[in-house]
């Protein structure tokens, strides 16, 4: 799936003129009209996430955070594409880190919305099936899986993600960090991410950031995940 | 797309608490002599009231930056050289290399806030003047062409951060003068290398902001000039990378 969406993320940076079909982004979520990433709509209320997530940190997350992302993507991959144009190579360059930070936002953002869900709409409900005999047999429970991966959130020095990621070579689960809006490319599958950047949690749990960590076990959706698991 | 639950009123002003704390009654830690003794820092007063810096910064950012933030640097900063003394004692290479970012990311956490309280001061200070650094101010008009340009730039340089991170303005010696460069770092990592002088600082983290500021990192950027401590700013301009990280021997 995050091939798809790479591929798809690529295309759009590298040719930003040419249509490119939405609904081969691989995620349900994310939109490309005319070669342009567009802000997914939120499968759930902004409050719907309550007490675990405010929906004030959901809206401004969703709607301001996200945005810019986007944004700044599309202006990027302008940039890019008149780059491009003029084979101006230091140009194309120097817009990569762009590419990157803001795509990955884009990227990251849209993944995150879908493994969260309400409790009312199954978050919480732990994973079955083959995901959860793989996260059994990495690290012996759930429960087990939480606490190693609530480390790895504290243990993030700045901004960035932690991530279930399935390697595409193993195929085993393993916990991944990752800075700012580095995105889970390559070798690696994304399947579940947690966003521990400051402003996904400030305004309700301030710097006590290991009470957000320990809650927003109450919303994930692990039928996303799922779903994202080969 | 969905219709928000709660609408974006203007930001927590809960803490209606005047709070004039100065922070001062930290907790002294034990200092040990002993072989394996490590150097215990511990949080430096704010040399301004938490509500000081209003309404540029609001009281409780500064406090929960100062008390909880910056305390949890030196706390990690503690349990991180203690362990590396212990690892020196027996001799443990690998401990002490494996301690070593620990060391680096809270350590620069540390110095960083610490330089920061001390190159910011309350808007109607006659320090929050540019015409409090002369020389410093001097040497920006020559480096920039005008104080504008130069605020521009920094700005712009804020503004580009890919996450958390600092911006610095920061004095280079070893050339014939020295000069003057904005440098931005990411995370915690501090201005500490060889010849480079931190005139001040701007915690570009978004919990330095995020309470009153939201996502508009832009205002808060623009609104820091008015708490910039240029008094604080030409001393370390005209003094050395010692004189400018003084403070960090008086947490200690
Ligand atoms: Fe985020
Ligand atoms: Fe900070």
């Amino acid at each position: 799936m995050s091939a798809i969406l790479r591929t798809s993320a690529l295309r759009s940076a590298l040719r930003a003129s040419a249509p490119t079909v939405s609904t081969r982004a691989g995620l349900a979520g994310t939109t490309f009209v005319r070669g342009k990433a567009t802000l997914p709509d939120l499968p759930y209320d902004y409050g719907a996430l309550e007490p675990a997530i405010s929906g004030k940190i959901m809206e401004l997350h969703h709607s301001k955070h996200h945005q810019t992302y986007v944004t700044s993507f599309n202006n990027a991959s302008e940039q890019l594409a008149d780059a491009r144009q003029r084979e101006d190579i230091q140009a194309q360059i120097v817009l990569q880190p762009l590419i990157n930070f803001h795509g990955g936002g884009h990227i990251n953002h849209t993944l995150f919305w879908e493994n969260l869900a309400p409790t009312s709409q199954g978050g919480g409900e732990p994973p079955k099936g083959a995901l959860s005999k793989a996260i059994n047999d990495s690290y012996g429970s759930l429960d087990a899986f939480k606490e190693k991966f609530n480390a790895a959130l504290a243990g993030i020095q700045g901004s960035g993600w932690a991530w279930l990621v399935q390697d595409t070579q193993t195929e085993s689960v393993q916990i991944k960090t990752y800075a700012n809006q580095d995105p889970v490319v390559g070798q690696f599958r994304p399947i579940l991410g947690i966003d521990a950047w400051e402003h996904a949690y400030y305004l309700q749990y301030q710097n006590r950031k290991a009470e957000y960590f320990k809650a927003v076990w109450d919303v994930v959706n692990w039928k996303a995940a799922e779903k994202r698991f080969k | 797309m969905r219709s928000p639950s709660s609408s974006l009123v203007p930001l927590l002003f809960l803490s209606s608490i005047f709070i004039s704390v100065f922070a001062s009654e930290q907790l002294q830690q034990p200092f040990q002599f002993g072989e394996m003794s490590a150097p215990m820092y511990t949080l430096p007063p704010l040399p301004y009231a938490y509500n000081a810096l209003e309404p540029h910064i609001s009281a409780q950012i500064m406090e929960l930056h100062h008390s909880k933030h910056h305390q949890t640097y030196i706390t990690n900063l503690n349990a991180a050289l203690k362990a590396q003394a212990e690892a020196v004692h027996t001799s443990d290479i690998t401990t002490q290399v494996s301690l070593q970012q620990a060391i680096r990311f809270n350590a620069g956490g540390h110095i960083n806030h610490s330089l920061f309280w001390q190159n910011l001061c309350p808007a109607k200070s006659a320090d929050a003047m540019s015409s409090s650094a002369p020389q410093l101010v001097k040497q920006i008009k020559a480096t920039w062409g005008d104080e504008e340009k130069f605020r521009d730039a920094f700005k712009a340089s804020l503004l580009g951060i890919q996450g958390s991170g600092w911006g610095w303005l920061v004095k280079i010696e070893g050339g014939k003068e020295p000069r003057l460069v904005i440098a931005t770092t990411k995370d915690q990592d501090p201005v500490v290398g060889k010849g480079e002088v931190p005139i001040f600082g701007v915690d570009m983290w978004e919990h330095a902001y995020y309470l009153q500021y939201l996502n508009g990192k832009a205002a808060y950027v623009e609104n820091i000039w008015n708490v910039i401590n240029w008094k604080t700013a030409e001393e370390r301009y005209l003094g050395s990378q010692a004189d400018a990280f003084k403070i960090l021997k008086a947490s200690l």
